[in-house]
């Protein structure tokens, strides 16, 4: 049983990596600008639909919210439900908090010695220890993905970059975001700017519309997308990159995710 | 004592001076009567805005000051685009800005320009900007341009449709 749940999982991360349209990861959180210390609660989860719970909860092991200083935030009320998982925190300082989720692992699969393909994922360290010796057409891909949103209060401070994997460079501060005005997004690959990125944005209420509608940027020469927000709401921005920079010798591939939650007020 | 006698002479010089009247601005807020199941006084803030957007001045900001733990600061961010253009900076309560919230009514604000909290305005284009934002309700913005320094009294107005009635403006040179 475990075994199987092991192989949905990974199935299910390797569909979310090769295509958006199949199972999307998300943050909602319940407020993104305040002018007071308050709580805010989080739900997250992986779903057919953004913003929809449709499929099933997002773990939360990888979920990190830190602080304008850069320290941890404690995650209070952590809860994973069939459909999806919350989680609340209090931002006490002026300043952005970042919600996080980095998922930096390997999968993959290899042949065993009696010619049985055999499914692997988790943290390279692990999964290098799992293959053994003598296994045969061992394919291991690397995967570096990042989701996250952002909460202010007061005033919105700066959002730091890490130079590791697909990241966004703020122009447009995340909690500034107005339907009136243009916005300037930066995206980073490995700390340089991602040249022609495609980007996509999918506006929350799928389910009451006809279609995804999906708003496809391209990223300039310096990573740079520009976009005016058709209307005020909830914006899910992903993001997918692929090459062969990997740090994983045994990985050929890196394939790359960024993911973000918007809020754009009216 | 000697204190004392001396604002009185100040005070005593300003009038007998020219000009007579410091320049300045008298503002009249509208807040209309709203026939609501949950009514809730609207939160409102009153800036000068320079041409560039800038904001040249923060007038008045109307919240539930006297709640505890200053749990009204907690919708001064529904006030929308003062918030991102100036709110967000300051901290509450602001001295000679910061007002209880009102019931429907003409509300008479006056300020006088060198005089706290609004400052001397260097020669060029403006806006009068109110906006108000009410829980369970709405938000509404109005504003009216109007040009600085003014050569005689002039009178302005702006009418909302929703979270604000008649805005008043007047300019005095």
């Amino acid at each position: 049983m475990m075994l199987k749940k092991h192989a949905i999982v990974a199935a299910t991360l390797a569909l979310a990596a090769l295509s958006a349209q199949a199972h999307d990861m998300w943050f909602k959180p319940s407020s993104t600008v305040l002018s007071k210390s308050d709580w805010v609660t989080v739900d997250a989860a992986v779903s057919n639909d953004v913003f929809f719970f449709n499929h099933r909860p997002l773990g939360l092991e990888n979920v990190k919210v830190t602080g304008p200083d850069g320290a941890t935030v404690e995650m209070k009320n952590a809860h994973k439900g069939e459909l999806r998982s919350v989680f609340d925190f209090k931002p006490e300082q002026p300043g952005t908090y970042r919600v996080t989720m980095l998922a930096n692992g390997v999968m993959g699969g290899y042949k065993d010695a009696n010619g049985q393909p055999k499914r692997v994922r988790g943290t390279a360290e692990d999964i290098l220890k799992q293959i053994p010796a003598d296994a045969k057409d061992v394919r291991i891909t690397e995967n570096v993905r990042r989701m996250e949103t952002f909460v202010s209060v007061g005033k919105p401070s700066a959002i730091a970059n890490t130079g590791k994997g697909l990241e966004m460079k703020p122009v447009t501060h995340p909690n500034d975001l107005v339907s009136s005005e243009e916005a300037t997004f930066g995206f980073l690959l490995d700390g340089k700017p991602a040249a022609n990125l495609e980007v996509e944005l999918v506006a929350d209420g799928i389910r009451y519309r006809d279609g995804v509608s999906a708003i496809k940027l391209r990223a300039d020469s310096n990573g740079m997308v520009k976009v005016k927000f058709p209307r005020a709401g909830l914006f899910w921005l992903s993001a997918d990159a692929q090459d062969d920079k990997t740090t994983v010798p045994q990985a050929k591939e890196r394939r790359l995710g960024y993911v973000a939650t918007l809020e754009v007020l009216p | 004592m000697a204190k004392k006698v001396l604002k009185f002479s100040v005070a005593l010089s300003a009038v007998v001076g020219l000009p007579a009247v410091a320049a300045g601005l008298d503002v009249n807020v509208g807040i209309p009567q709203l026939q609501v199941a949950e009514y809730h006084k609207p939160y409102v803030a009153v800036w000068l805005e320079n041409a560039d957007g800038g904001v040249a001045a923060n007038l008045s900001v109307w919240y539930d000051v006297k709640k505890r733990d200053a749990e009204g600061t907690k919708w001064l961010k529904d006030m929308r685009q003062w918030w991102r253009r100036t709110g967000r900076e300051l901290t509450f309560p602001v001295d000679g800005v910061t007002q209880p919230t009102k019931p429907a009514g003409a509300h008479a604000l006056s300020f006088a320009e060198g005089k706290n909290p609004m400052p001397k305005l260097a020669p060029g284009q403006y806006k009068l900007m109110v906006e108000a934002a009410r829980e369970v309700g709405g938000r509404e913005l109005v504003s009216i341009p109007f040009e600085w320094p003014v050569k005689q009294a002039t009178s302005l107005s702006a009418k909302g449709s929703t979270e604000l009635g008649q805005v008043k403006l007047d300019l005095k040179p």
